[in-house]
């Protein structure tokens, strides 16, 4: 089982500076646990996206930041929280291209290539929670879900 | 609220006809579309006419889709404008992020850095740039 190695911290999401706040925590979190460039730079990419989605379409929210253990390896959980509208057809969501953000429509997708865990919880008309765990080892990640 | 620098707009320098633009560390939304507000309205309302714009990107640990969306739309703004745009700099990371994200940003001429994307405004005529790049310096191949 993944142990926390910490108390999970918690971070608001509710305008463009929280954002920056969320990278800026995420890349740290993530050097200290000894993910490596890329892997690192991934997961930091993939928190942004996930966090304009919970500002953008989930009217705000926050993020639960939570440092694993199992065994040697060490991992980073992320889950982001909002109370918002809900998704209300997910695979429709999940598909490159699809935005009514008026993005790119990469976010949902694009994250999930991003990491190597990605659960999404939705509830229409109660919001959204996605969460990532990525493990910092020296092996390069599996693609899961990349086509 | 306090406002950290981040918030402060992008410096826009003129180096010749050329606008520099270097970005760092950590860019908030409202700072990338005040850029692309300030180099727009720069190369459609002067003082002086505008040969290129270089964004240089090394300083840069995350491009996500927002900013890369920006990014694209300041050298498509350009173009129209009849100016010419290099993003320089990209780290390895961030192109490798980039491309599993699906975001390849076509129509965006790259150079490895800055004095590479000055010699490319200077070196090529204007009408070859925005299409299909045919110039040494262009690094990207389809893989």
């Amino acid at each position: 089982m993944h142990d926390p190695l910490s108390p999970t911290t918690r971070l608001p999401i509710d305008s463009d500076a929280d954002l920056s706040r969320v990278r800026q925590r995420v890349r740290q979190a993530a050097a200290d646990l000894g993910f490596r460039l890329v892997p690192q730079t991934k997961l930091v990419t993939a928190a942004s996206e996930l966090a304009r989605n919970t500002l953008v379409h989930g009217g705000g929210g926050h993020m639960e930041m939570t440092l694993l253990g199992d065994g040697a390896r060490r991992g980073l959980r992320l889950s982001f929280v909002d109370t918002g509208p809900g998704i209300p057809d997910v695979e429709r969501a999940m598909t490159d291209g699809y935005s009514t953000g008026g993005g790119l429509g990469l976010g949902l997708g694009g994250a999930r290539r991003l990491v190597r865990e990605f659960a999404l919880d939705t509830r229409p008309g109660r919001g959204t929670t996605v969460t990532i765990t990525d493990w910092a080892t020296g092996l390069p990640s599996p693609r899961t879900g990349a086509s | 609220m306090t406002r950290s620098p981040a918030t402060r707009p992008v410096p826009v320098l003129a180096l010749g006809d050329v606008l520099l633009v270097t970005l760092q560390g950590e860019l908030r939304d409202e700072a990338a579309e005040q850029l692309r507000y300030d180099i727009v309205r720069r190369i459609g309302a002067g003082p002086s006419p505008v040969g290129g714009v270089v964004i240089d990107v090394s300083g840069v640990e995350t491009v996500d889709s927002f900013l890369g969306r920006v990014l694209a739309e300041i050298a498509g703004s350009a173009r129209l404008l009849a100016t010419r745009t290099v993003l320089s700099g990209m780290r390895p990371a961030v192109a490798i992020t980039l491309v599993e994200l699906g975001l390849m940003l076509p129509g965006l001429v790259t150079a490895l850095d800055v004095e590479s994307a000055l010699s490319l405004l200077k070196d090529t005529p204007s009408q070859t740039l925005p299409g299909h790049p045919a110039h040494p310096a262009f690094t990207e191949e389809g893989a």
